[in-house]
C-alpha cells in the first residue's frame, strides 16, 4: 500500500535516495540542500540504511568520492546547491567523460556575489555543459519520483551518465507537501541492482580517466555526445514504466492547456504552479493563453518543444538566470536556437526575473503575459527584459 | 589493440575510454616531443647511475656494457640527466644535428 504525507521535500528526497538503496554517499552540507544530506546521515548513523556516508571537507571532495566509487561499481548518491556545485564544476566533466552514473539532487541557489542563499537557476545553467542529464522537478512528488528515476537513467547500460535532479531551493527544499510514497518492494522492482560493466575489480584490472590524445579525442566525445542524445529514449521508457506502475506521468515538456494556445508561457522549476494559476485566471476571462514547463534539461528536448509550441504565435520565457553581456535568459536563447531552423515559429519574448529569490506572484505573471504581448506585437530594441527591477 | 588510434571510430571505443589492456601506455612514443636529445662520452662514464635515478621518465636503463643510456623511444629530452651527471659524459644536441 503506497501512503500519502505531508513531508518536508528535502527530507522525501533523502528518502527515495534511501529507498533506492545506494551503497556510497558523499556529501558536504551547504545551503538550501542541508537537510537532505542531514537526512542521510541520520538514516546511515540510525542503521536505517546500510551505506557508507563519507563526510568530506569540500564539494570537490564530495564529487571526487563519489566518482570513485561509482568507478568501483557503487550506487552512488550526493547532493549540492550553488557554490557548492561550482566547486565540483571540475569533477562534474569528469563524472561524465568517464561515464560514472553518479545522482545528484540540486537544491537550486543563486551564485555569488552578492551572497545569496536563496533560489534561482544560475547554478544549473552555470553546469549545462558538463555533460550531465539535467532534470528539474516542481513539486514534492516531482522530486521523490524522478530522484528514484535517475538511478535507473543514470545506471541503465545503453546510458552510463550522471544524472543531476534540480528542485528549486527553499521554494521546494523547504515546504512541507503532501507526497505519496511507494512501498519499497515497488521501488526494487522498478530499479534493478546497479551493474556497471567495466568496474574497477583487481581480478580484471581496467585503467580509468587516462589521457586521449589529438587522434582519440574527437571520437570519445562524439561517444559521450553520441550516449547524452540517445539517451533520451530511455529517460522516455523510464518515465513511461514509471507511469505503469506509479501511476504518475514524466514528459520533456510538459503542456497545461497549451493545446491551440496562441500565447505561451514557458516556465522551469517551482514557478510553474503558480503560473498555472495565473493562466488559469486569464483564460477565464476569455484569454487565449497556455503554459509549458521543461521538465528535462539535458539533453534538450528539440522535438517536443517544436512540437509544443508549433500553433503558438507568442512564447513567452521567464529566465531564472542572467548570461552578463550575453542574450539574458540562457533558456530563451536556447529555445531560440531550437526553433531558427522552423518555418513556422511564435515570437519569442524573453524575461528574466526571480534572480536570488526574488518571488513572482500569481499577478506578477499575469503582468509578464500581458506585457509578453505587447512586447511580440510592438518589438523590442532589447535582446531581453528584466522583471521587476526598480530603475 | 587491434587497430592503430588513428583508426579507431568513436563505436570502437570503451565506455569512457576504459583501459582494458594492461601496460598499453608503453605504446606511447613520448620521444616524439624531443627536440634535444642527448648523446654520450662513455669513457667518462663511471656507472655510477644517478642519470637514471633523476631522468623523470624512467627511461634511461643499462647496456650489454653496464653504461646508462635513454631509450630514445621515449626520451623526451629534458636534460635532466646531462645537468646531474657528476662526470659530464652526457651532452645535449639540437635534433637536426647529426
Amino acid at each position: 500500500m503506497t501512503t500519502r504525507v505531508g513531508v518536508e521535500v528535502s527530507i522525501a528526497v533523502a528518502d527515495a535516495a534511501k529507498m533506492a538503496n545506494p551503497d556510497v554517499i558523499a556529501a558536504y552540507p551547504i545551503t538550501p540542500q542541508t537537510h537532505i544530506v542531514e537526512h542521510l546521515a541520520d538514516l546511515v548513523a540510525n542503521g536505517e540504511l546500510d551505506a557508507e556516508y563519507i563526510p568530506v571537507e569540500s564539494e570537490h571532495s564530495a564529487m571526487s568520492a563519489c566518482l570513485g566509487a561509482s568507478a568501483s561499481g557503487a550506487r552512488t548518491f550526493t547532493a549540492t546547491a550553488s557554490q557548492g556545485l561550482s566547486l565540483m564544476s571540475e569533477v562534474l566533466y569528469v563524472a561524465a567523460g568517464m561515464r560514472l552514473p553518479v545522482v545528484m539532487a540540486v537544491a537550486n541557489r543563486a551564485l555569488s556575489a552578492p551572497l545569496s542563499i536563496w533560489c534561482d537557476h544560475s547554478d544549473m545553467m552555470s553546469v549545462r555543459d558538463t555533460g550531465w542529464i539535467q532534470i528539474i522537478v516542481e513539486n514534492g512528488q516531482q522530486a521523490l519520483d524522478n530522484t528514484i528515476c535517475a538511478f535507473r537513467i543514470a545506471e541503465d547500460k545503453r546510458v552510463l551518465l550522471p544524472v543531476m535532479v534540480h528542485m528549486d531551493g527553499f521554494n521546494l527544499t523547504h515546504v512541507i507537501e503532501p507526497v505519496i510514497f511507494p512501498e519499497q518492494s515497488e521501488v526494487d522492482r522498478f530499479l534493478p541492482p546497479i551493474q556497471y560493466p567495466l568496474p574497477l575489480n583487481p581480478d580484471k584490472p581496467v585503467a580509468m580517466g587516462g589521457f586521449a590524445p589529438p587522434a582519440i579525442f574527437t571520437e570519445a566525445k562524439w561517444a559521450q555526445e553520441m550516449n547524452l542524445r540517445n539517451s533520451k529514449k530511455v529517460i522516455l521508457e523510464c518515465w513511461s514504466e514509471f507511469s505503469k506502475q506509479f501511476g504518475r506521468t514524466y514528459s520533456p515538456v510538459e503542456k497545461y492547456h497549451s493545446e491551440g494556445a496562441k500565447v505561451l508561457l514557458l516556465t522551469l522549476g517551482s514557478f510553474g504552479e503558480t503560473a498555472s494559476v495565473a493562466i488559469d485566471r486569464m483564460r477565464e476571462s476569455g484569454k487565449d493563453v497556455g503554459q509549458i514547463r521543461l521538465r528535462l534539461w539535458r539533453p534538450f528536448p528539440f522535438e517536443e518543444l517544436r512540437q509544443a509550441v508549433k500553433d503558438a504565435d507568442i512564447l513567452i520565457i521567464l529566465d531564472r538566470d542572467l548570461s552578463p553581456g550575453g542574450p539574458g535568459g540562457v533558456v530563451a536563447s536556447e529555445v531560440k536556437a531550437a526553433l531558427y531552423h522552423q518555418s513556422k515559429k511564435p515570437k519569442v519574448v524573453s524575461f528574466v526575473g526571480g534572480l536570488g529569490g526574488r518571488d513572482v506572484t500569481e499577478a506578477g505573471f499575469e503582468d509578464i503575459i500581458n506585457k509578453g504581448i505587447a512586447i511580440a506585437s510592438r518589438g523590442s530594441k532589447h535582446e531581453y527584459e528584466i522583471y521587476g527591477v526598480r530603475e | 589493440m587491434a587497430k592503430s588510434e588513428h583508426e579507431l571510430t568513436w563505436k570502437d571505443l570503451e565506455i569512457g575510454c576504459i583501459v582494458t589492456e594492461p601496460g598499453n601506455a608503453r605504446q606511447y612514443q613520448t620521444g616524439t616531443w624531443r627536440s634535444q636529445r642527448p648523446t654520450y662520452d662513455f669513457k667518462k662514464c663511471i656507472k655510477c647511475g644517478i642519470c637514471q635515478l633523476f631522468c623523470p621518465e624512467g627511461c634511461i636503463g643499462q647496456n650489454k656494457e653496464g653504461l646508462f643510456e635513454a631509450d630514445l623511444y621515449y626520451c623526451k629530452g629534458d636534460g635532466i640527466c646531462a645537468a646531474e651527471c657528476p662526470t659530464r659524459v652526457i651532452t645535449m644536441v639540437e635534433e637536426e644535428e647529426k
